[in-house]
């Protein structure tokens, strides 16, 4: 199992904002992209899950079983800076609708609603609309929300944002508990996550230029 | 596939859902037309189908806008957009969803004003049963219209201008077929069987062309 960048580059407008990214992640493997705010940080993790057009080089998936056309973004979840979960409908809707649409990728069982709400610690209130909840505990639900189904390679853009000491710590340890399982985690952040062997990579931004730290 | 659909329905009926306001604004301008066009009952009756198409074509470009939009604005639509079912397909759904929201409502709330208008039983059978079969139509043109305009903050009003041109035949063939009905010399069959293969076709093409809209839209 690993997944392939190769030769990356992405515009923002006119611009290039960055060029040139290869990596290659196995199971098992962090890659956490740091770097200022306007760094490309989320623009590369859209462009690996599929949903920004690269200006030039590709992202590819590659497993025992997996077809060898296949699209990485159908290995991923991704965690954007909208949690994807409808106000209207109670969190286990929410949550089991995402179950059943997404199927479970081979290899893997998701948890189901009431465990995966338990793991981000919030058990008791998976009937209450999704609306009602604090925007902590929003985030932490549409956290849960990539337990529920497996896939092998998390796409995180800001995972902590709007979470306290202890939801930082939860969702360290369900990352690492990913890791352990062979799975494979992409992470833009500010705050350190507490991972230890993690790669990095520095983004700058529209200087074109990249350090790489591993 | 189903969990889709059922998602879809249940945010038609819940609060900020789009179901009711169709069905009442229909009934409101459908309602309005015998006051102001006064109590001429023959005039009414022979106006009658062609105003309650009118109304039902503008209730249904009144949701359209928010077909996409919302999955957009929470993020739901980047997920929907990475899954291996194919995107025309998961277009289709929600098509069918939004229809069943609120098409399916308007076609249902057609018979009680068709009495407004005075029309026979006739006429008001044959008014419903085109709206059902026209009314899948404007939804399929409009899902390429929501997915052209789902990156526009305020795209409601510019849905409702890219969809018009194209569902005037239908609004042409469902009013057609509707008259043919009551009025002696016309035939029924070929303005319906048209609405017919206008439904079936924008079904095909709708679809495409609003998954690859959707595909483009991403910035």
């Amino acid at each position: 199992m690993r997944l392939i960048a190769e030769n990356l580059s992405a515009r923002r407008g006119e611009d290039l904002l960055f060029q040139g990214i290869s990596f290659a992640l196995e199971a098992g493997e962090c890659l956490i992209l740091t770097g200022r705010n306007g760094s490309g940080k989320s623009t590369l993790l859209r462009v690996i899950a599929g949903l920004l057009r690269q200006e030039t080089g590709k992202v590819t998936w590659h497993s025992a079983k997996a077809e060898s056309d296949m699209r990485a973004a159908e290995a991923c979840h991704y965690l954007g800076h909208r949690n994807a979960m409808k106000a209207e409908l109670t969190v286990a809707e929410n949550l089991s609708f995402w179950k059943s649409l997404f199927g479970d990728f081979e290899g893997g069982r998701g948890m189901s609603v009431g465990e995966a709400a338990e793991a981000v610690g919030l058990g008791g209130i998976a009937h209450l609309p999704f609306g009602y909840l604090s925007a902590g505990q929003q985030r932490r639900m549409a956290f849960a929300k990539l337990l529920v189904s497996h896939r092998p390679v998390w796409i995180l853009d800001e995972p902590t944002a709007a979470l306290d000491v202890t939801a930082e710590e939860v969702f360290t340890t369900l990352i690492k508990a990913h890791l352990a399982e062979g799975g494979i985690v992409l992470a833009a952040t500010h705050q350190p996550l507490g991972l230890e062997d993690a790669r990095e990579l520095k983004m700058v931004g529209f200087a074109g230029v990249m350090e790489e730290v591993w | 596939m189903t969990a889709l659909l059922l998602r879809d329905l249940k945010l038609s009926v819940r609060a900020g859902g789009g179901a009711l306001i169709g069905v009442l604004f229909f009934i409101t301008v459908v309602a309005v037309i015998p006051f102001g066009v006064g109590p001429d009952l023959n005039l009414l009756s022979r106006i009658g189908p062609a105003i309650v198409w009118i109304g039902a074509l503008l209730s249904s470009l009144l949701g359209l806008d928010r077909m996409f939009q919302t999955d957009r604005e929470d993020g739901s639509l980047d997920l929907l957009l990475m899954q291996e079912h194919p995107l025309v397909l998961t277009v289709l759904v929600k098509c069918l969803a939004h229809w069943i929201g609120n098409g399916l409502p308007l076609v249902i709330a057609s018979p009680l004003l068709g009495l407004f208008m005075n029309m026979n039983e006739v006429a008001i059978g044959a008014t419903m049963l085109t709206l059902l079969v026209g009314t899948p139509a404007l939804t399929f043109i409009g899902a390429v219209g929501a997915a052209v305009a789902v990156a526009l903050p305020r795209g409601g009003l510019l849905v409702s201008i890219l969809v018009l041109p194209l569902a005037v035949p239908v609004l042409i063939f469902g009013v057609g077929a509707s008259y043919a009905a009551v009025e002696d010399p016309a035939p029924f069959m070929p303005p319906f069987l048209i609405l017919v293969a206008i439904t079936m076709f924008f079904a095909v093409l709708g679809p495409l062309g609003a998954a690859l809209a959707l595909r483009n839209a991403n910035d």
